[in-house]
């Protein structure tokens, strides 16, 4: 059985705990709020521009001109994954189940024959893979977004994916981040980056609703200028919108993981004092007992 | 009221206007173009410069953009620009001012690489754009 001391200090060390993760929830509550604004009011360029990409690419057909970006290289063979993550913890299972679907699919492509190399955004999804696939990470980013997500960020790493896929280092690319839907759920989401996957649109396209503008037109477009032009102005474009939602997206999640996790941590803290005090209180009374039993005992013996 | 088409324009940052309007001019680069409701399909590049709503006739709207791209089909026409303001909330200062930054780094820019001179280059077209439109210089667009 504990002494009074020893429980009078587990107290006080839990309700400082309390203190701290009380206090990491008021931030990350104020950080959430903000940078769910920049990720939700990024939303309708970055699906109309999937959009636009869509119509263009259904409409491109079998024509030869358009660029590796869109139609990928002909080649199935090597996959560069890029991940986002957060460069801290403390924020549940936000970077696990970004990893674990990443093992997932790892484990689905290198059974099909395929090599898998991986492009870490955030410090967490390095540290959580470098055991196992050390070798094959072969970029990676941190200390993005500290003072909100500038578009140049993702700009700079649309242009190193462009330049590496130039150079042949992969062949398809995937983007997975955690989808925002609220502070309480976010959702690990595949996006395949390069090629264009005009197949299965970004979640977001379905969730679009407005009417008019979604609906694709029945004759071929007019370009001005032409078509390839159009094309390679826009798909680099395309790339970068991509890596700056991946990133704001990422952001919002993070801390709505880590608001629900400290959320979770201070009431459990709670729960803890509530049980540490039973105790306490409880020993202090049968010290007492015990003390006035010895007395009276003492007593009585005289 | 007449027909209208559904006017989109939207900026990475947010959603800047979407209404339906009469009739919309838009600076494309091979030259201006109006979307009317039942236009035909169109994709095209957008230059820097202002894109002007109409309703009964009359400007209604000026907005400057810097550049994207505009999708026009039957019903709606889409502007992705990089950059998007109200005309009105335009200061010349401000334009003169990047127009100037612009330039100094145009002019150093031309020693530089290829890619450094394109960027440069497309900020110098872009404040020139801005400065034209905070002016209210009606003969450059």
């Amino acid at each position: 059985m504990p002494s009074l001391k020893d429980l009078r200090l587990r107290i006080t060390s839990v309700k400082s705990t309390k203190k701290i993760t009380s206090a990491m929830k008021m931030v990350s509550a104020a950080k959430l709020r903000r940078a769910q604004e920049a990720a939700e009011s990024a939303r309708p360029y970055a699906e109309r521009m999937n959009r636009m990409m869509c119509n263009l690419a259904a409409g491109l057909g079998e024509d030869a001109a358009a660029p590796r970006l869109m139609t990928g290289n002909g080649k199935d063979q090597v996959h560069l994954i890029v991940l986002f993550t957060s460069d801290r913890g403390l924020c549940g299972a936000f970077n696990a189940s970004v990893t674990r679907s990443v093992r997932a699919k790892v484990r689905e492509l290198t059974e099909a024959g395929k090599t898998v190399k991986f492009f870490t955004v955030g410090r967490k999804g390095r540290d959580l893979l470098r055991t196992e696939f050390g070798h094959d990470i072969i970029e990676g980013r941190q200390h993005l977004g500290r003072k909100g997500v500038a578009f140049a960020e993702g700009d700079e790493i649309a242009k190193t994916l462009i330049e590496m896929f130039e150079d042949g280092v992969f062949d398809v690319c995937w983007g997975v981040y955690n989808r925002f839907q609220s502070a309480m759920t976010q959702v690990v989401t595949w996006q395949q980056v390069i090629p264009f996957a005009s197949a299965e649109p970004a979640p977001a396209a379905d969730a679009d609703e407005d009417e008019a503008a979604a609906v694709p037109p029945a004759d071929p477009y007019d370009y001005e200028p032409s078509q390839e032009e159009i094309l390679k102005a826009l798909a680099p474009r395309n790339m970068s919108v991509q890596m700056f939602r991946f990133l704001l997206e990422s952001q919002a999640s993070e801390h709505g993981a880590r608001m629900t996790a400290m959320d979770n941590a201070t009431r459990n803290a709670g729960d803890m004092i509530d049980d540490l005090t039973l105790t306490y209180n409880r020993t202090r009374q049968s010290v007492i007992t015990s003390e006035l039993i010895e007395i009276i005992s003492g007593a009585e013996a005289v | 009221m007449a027909e209208t088409t559904l006017f989109e324009l939207v900026s990475p940052e947010r959603l800047f206007f979407s209404e339906p309007v009469e009739m919309v001019v838009v600076p494309g680069t091979e030259g201006d173009f109006a979307a009317l409701p039942h236009r035909a399909p169109l994709l095209a590049t957008v230059r820097p410069g202002v894109i002007v709503i109409f309703a009964a006739g009359k400007p209604k709207e000026r907005i400057f953009v810097a550049g994207g791209f505009a999708e026009v089909t039957e019903k709606a026409c889409t502007v992705l620009a990089e950059e998007a303001a109200l005309v009105s909330d335009l200061s010349p200062a401000a334009a003169e001012k990047r127009f100037d930054a612009a330039n100094i780094a145009y002019q150093a820019s031309l020693d530089g690489d290829d890619e450094t001179m394109l960027r440069a280059e497309n900020e110098l077209l872009i404040a020139q754009a801005m400065v034209a439109a905070a002016k209210g210089d009606l003969a450059y667009h």
